[in-house]
C-alpha cells in the first residue's frame, strides 16, 4: 500500500510539475508571438529585447516563417485575377512555398557565415528568428488584402498597389533593422553586409549545385561500372 | 480462321478510319494550322479562319501559250476592285489579272507606255493604281517612280529630289510606293534611312515621313564607346536607323509599315515595334491593348533549324474593318489583329503544297480574301474566308457599327466553333452587360481575361448587392460595434460588484 502511495506520489507531483512547465512554456509562446507586434512597431527596442531579453522564441519565429508561407501560396490561389496574374494551371504549392524558403535559409545562413567572421554578435538562431519577425508585415496586411482584392475593382487598384507596397518596404525596413540590432552593426556596416550576404548566398548555391552534380556524376560513374561488368560476365 | 482474322482486323481498321474522317470533317480540325495564342501566350488551336479558293501561277493565267514568258521574281501585289495587278520585276512587266467570281484571266500585260522619255520598265519593285485606274510604278532600275493613266498614257516621273536633304551621291532606288487620296506618292527606297520619301501630287519633293529610329540599348553603347577599338568600332554596325521593309495605306488615309530589322530582345519589350501605323508627322500610333504587341510569333527557335528567329513581317495589308493582316516571312504565315491589336489568327506554313508558302513576299486583300504572292513559286494563292473566319468579321463589323446585340449572337457562333477565343467571350460579355446581367457578365470577362471590363462589371453588381443587403449589413455593423460595448459594461459591473463585496469583507 505504501509502497504504491510512494510511488504514485511523486508522478503526481511530477505531472502537475509537468503541465506547470508547458503552460508556462504556452504563456512564453503566446507572449512571444504577441511580441511581434510589438518588433514590428517598435524595431529598433523590438530587436534588440527579442534577442538579448529573451523576448522571442524559435517556435514563434517557425510559426511565423510558415504564416508567411502560407500567406504567399494563398495570396497567389484567393486573390482577384483583376490584380495579379497567376498561371493557376501551372502553379504547384510546394514548389512555390520552397522556391520562398530555400532562398531565406540560404540567405540567413550566408549572412551568419559573413557577419560572424567580422565581429557580428547574432548567433545563427538569433538572427534566423531576427528574420522570421521581420516577416510579420507582409503576414498582417497581405492576409486581409487578399479578402479585399475580392471586394476591389480594377479602376481601384491603386489602393491594392498601395498597401501592397507598403507591406514590403515595411519588411524590407524590419529585416534592415533587425540585422542592425542582431549584430549590433551601425547602417553603414549593415549595408555593406546585405550585399555580401547575397554574394555569400551565391556561393553557397554554386557550392551545392557543385556538390550534387558532381554526386550524381560519382553515382553515374558507379553505375555504368556495374553494367560494363554484368555485360562483360554475361 | 487466319482469313477470318486478317477480314476482322481490315474491317476494324475500315472503321477507325471511316471515325477518324469522320470526327476530323465535323469539328474542322482536320487540315488545321490556325492557331491563337491564350492569355497565358500558350498555343491554342482553332478552327480554320482561311482555305485556299485557288492558286494562280503562270500555268492558269495562259502566259506559256501567249509568249512563253513565265513569271520571274514578282515581287508585289496591288488589288484595285476586281483587278489585280502583279509586278512581275524580273520581266521587266506588270501583269494585270481580272477576277470573275473565282475565275482569274489575264486582262493585259502592261510593258510599256507611251510619251516618256523611257517608256520602257526596268525590274519594276511595285506598283500601286488609284481609284481612277492611274497606275504608279516603283521603277527601280530607271530610278524614278512613273506614274502613267489607265490607258497607259505617261503623265509624269516622280525622280531623285534636288535637294539638300536627300544625299546626292546615292542612287534613287524606290521599292515600294503608296499614294494617298490627294496624290500624293509615298515612296520606300533603298539605302534612304530619314523615312519615306514624300512627293506632292504635282511631283514637287516635300520631305521625308517617319523615319525609323535608332535603337540601342544601353549596354551596346557602353561596349562600343568604350571598349572597341577604332578598327573593330568601323567593322561593326554603326548607330543608324534601318529602312522599313514594306509600306500599305489603309483605307483612312494613315501608312502602315513594317520592320524587319531589330533584336529580338526588342521584340518582347515592344521596343522593335515591327508593325506601324504612322500619322502625318510620322509617329507610330498603332493601338496595341492586347496583353502581347502585335509581334507574330511569341516564341521561335533561337538559332540553327531551318525556320529560326521571330516573325519578319514582308507585308502588311489593312481590310475595311480595320483587321490588319501580315506576312511573316520566317516561317511563310500569316497574322490577323484586329483594331485593338487583339491576335485574331495565325496560320500559314513553309513548304511546297497548297497553301504554304516558299518565298512569300507581298499580300492584298480582295474584300475579305487574302492573296499571298510566292516570289520563288512565281504563284498568288488565293484565300477566302470559312464561316469561323467570316462570323468572327461579322461579329466584329456589327460591334464597330453600334450593333451590340446582333454582335452578341455572332460571337455566340464564334464561341461555339470555338471555344478557346477570348474574343468571343468579350463580346458576348459586353452585350450581356448591357442587358444589366452583372453575374453572367462577370463570369464573361473572367473567361476572357478582361479586367477592365471585370471591374465595371463588379462595380454594378457589388453595388445592387450592397443596396440588397443593406439591412443585413447594418445589422452587422450594429451587432459589431454594440456587442463589444456590452460586454465591456457587463465586466465594469461586475467588477463594481466584487470591488463592493471584497470592501464589505474587509469591514
Amino acid at each position: 500500500m505504501s509502497f504504491g502511495k510512494s510511488i504514485s506520489n511523486p508522478t503526481a507531483a511530477d505531472q502537475a510539475l509537468k503541465a506547470e512547465k508547458r503552460k508556462a512554456a504556452r504563456e512564453r509562446y503566446f507572449r512571444s508571438l504577441r511580441y511581434g507586434l510589438h518588433v514590428i512597431t517598435h524595431p529598433f527596442d523590438g530587436f534588440w529585447d527579442l534577442i538579448h531579453e529573451k523576448r522571442g522564441t524559435m517556435a514563434a519565429a517557425h510559426t511565423f516563417l510558415l504564416l508567411f508561407l502560407i500567406t504567399r501560396v494563398l495570396k497567389l490561389m484567393l486573390t482577384s485575377f483583376q490584380f495579379i496574374n497567376v498561371p493557376i494551371q501551372y502553379i504547384n504549392v510546394f514548389e512555390q512555398m520552397g522556391s520562398l524558403a530555400f532562398p531565406f535559409i540560404i540567405l540567413c545562413l550566408a549572412n551568419w557565415a559573413m557577419t560572424t567572421l567580422f565581429d557580428g554578435k547574432g548567433r545563427f538562431r538569433d538572427i534566423y528568428m531576427a528574420m522570421c519577425y521581420a516577416l510579420v508585415p507582409y503576414i498582417l496586411i497581405q492576409l486581409p488584402l487578399i479578402l479585399m482584392s475580392n471586394i476591389l475593382t480594377y479602376e481601384e487598384g491603386s489602393f491594392y498597389q498601395v498597401l501592397m507596397t507598403f507591406s514590403i518596404i515595411w519588411c524590407v525596413f524590419l529585416v534592415f533593422t533587425g540585422l542592425m540590432e542582431v549584430h549590433d552593426y551601425g547602417p553603414g556596416k549593415t549595408i555593406i553586409f546585405l550585399f555580401v550576404t547575397v554574394i555569400g548566398a551565391l556561393v553557397i548555391i554554386f557550392l551545392l549545385l557543385t556538390f550534387f552534380s558532381l554526386l550524381s556524376d560519382a553515382a553515374s560513374y558507379f553505375i555504368s561500372m556495374y553494367r560494363e561488368i554484368v555485360f562483360r560476365l554475361n | 480462321m487466319n482469313i477470318t482474322k486478317r477480314a476482322g482486323a481490315l474491317l476494324c481498321c475500315l472503321i477507325m478510319v471511316f471515325i477518324l474522317a469522320a470526327a476530323q470533317a465535323e469539328d474542322g480540325f482536320s487540315t488545321s494550322y490556325t492557331y491563337t495564342y491564350d492569355y497565358w501566350e500558350d498555343v491554342q488551336e482553332s478552327p480554320d479562319a482561311y482555305r485556299v479558293a485557288t492558286v494562280i501561277d503562270s500555268m492558269t493565267l495562259g502566259l506559256e501559250k501567249l509568249e512563253n514568258v513565265r513569271i520571274n521574281k514578282a515581287q508585289s501585289l496591288y488589288v484595285r476592285d476586281q483587278f489585280i495587278y502583279v509586278c512581275d520585276t524580273n520581266n521587266h512587266r506588270i501583269l494585270e489579272i481580272e477576277r470573275k467570281g473565282n475565275a482569274f484571266s489575264l486582262r493585259r500585260v502592261i510593258k510599256e507606255m507611251t510619251g516618256s522619255r523611257v517608256n520602257t520598265f526596268s525590274t519594276p519593285y511595285d506598283v500601286f493604281v488609284d481609284p481612277d485606274y492611274n497606275i504608279y510604278v516603283a521603277d527601280y532600275g530607271n530610278q524614278r517612280v512613273a506614274m502613267m493613266d489607265k490607258n497607259l498614257k505617261w503623265i509624269r516621273d516622280y525622280t531623285k529630289p534636288a535637294d539638300a536633304t536627300f544625299d546626292q551621291s546615292l542612287n534613287f532606288l524606290p521599292k515600294k510606293i503608296v499614294v494617298d487620296v490627294a496624290g500624293r506618292v509615298y515612296a520606300l527606297c533603298q539605302n534612304v534611312n530619314k523615312g519615306l520619301v514624300k512627293y506632292e501630287a504635282d511631283g514637287t519633293f516635300s520631305g521625308f515621313i517617319g523615319a525609323n529610329t535608332v535603337s540601342i540599348s544601353m549596354g551596346e553603347y557602353i561596349w562600343k564607346r568604350y571598349f572597341q577599338t577604332k578598327e573593330q568600332r568601323a567593322q561593326t554596325e554603326s548607330f543608324v536607323p534601318t529602312e522599313y521593309e514594306n509600306i500599305y495605306i489603309d483605307p483612312e488615309g494613315f501608312i502602315y509599315a513594317t520592320n524587319i530589322v531589330f533584336s529580338e530582345y526588342d521584340l518582347k519589350y515592344d521596343n522593335a515595334k515591327p508593325i506601324r501605323r504612322l500619322n502625318s508627322l510620322g509617329s507610330d500610333i498603332l493601338i496595341k491593348n492586347d496583353r502581347f504587341p502585335p509581334i507574330g510569333d511569341l516564341f521561335w527557335v533561337e538559332q540553327g533549324a531551318e525556320a529560326s528567329g521571330p516573325s519578319k513581317f514582308v507585308d502588311i495589308t489593312v481590310m475595311q474593318n480595320d483587321i490588319y493582316v501580315a506576312l511573316d516571312r520566317t516561317r511563310g504565315r500569316l497574322f490577323g489583329y484586329d483594331s485593338q491589336g487583339v491576335l485574331l489568327w495565325a496560320f500559314g506554313t513553309k513548304g511546297n503544297v497548297e497553301g504554304a508558302f516558299t518565298g512569300a513576299v507581298s499580300l492584298e486583300h480582295m474584300g475579305y480574301d487574302l492573296l499571298v504572292l510566292d516570289q520563288l513559286e512565281n504563284s498568288i494563292t488565293v484565300f477566302q474566308t470559312t464561316e469561323y473566319g467570316q462570323t468572327i468579321y461579322d461579329a466584329t463589323e456589327t460591334y464597330l457599327d453600334g450593333k451590340y446585340e446582333e454582335s452578341a449572337d455572332l460571337w455566340r457562333n464564334v464561341m461555339k466553333m470555338n471555344a478557346n477565343y477570348p474574343l468571343a467571350f468579350r463580346g458576348i460579355g459586353r452585350a450581356v452587360l448591357r442587358q444589366d446581367r452583372y453575374e453572367e457578365a462577370m463570369d464573361y470577362f473572367k473567361l476572357a481575361h478582361d479586367r477592365e471590363n471585370y471591374g465595371r462589371a463588379f462595380k454594378l453588381y457589388r453595388k445592387e448587392w450592397v443596396e440588397g443587403n443593406i439591412w443585413w449589413i447594418l445589422l452587422l455593423v450594429a451587432v459589431l460595434l454594440i456587442v463589444p460595448l456590452c460586454v465591456g459594461r457587463v465586466k465594469k459591473m461586475k467588477g463594481e460588484v466584487t470591488a463592493h463585496e471584497l470592501r464589505k469583507i474587509h469591514k
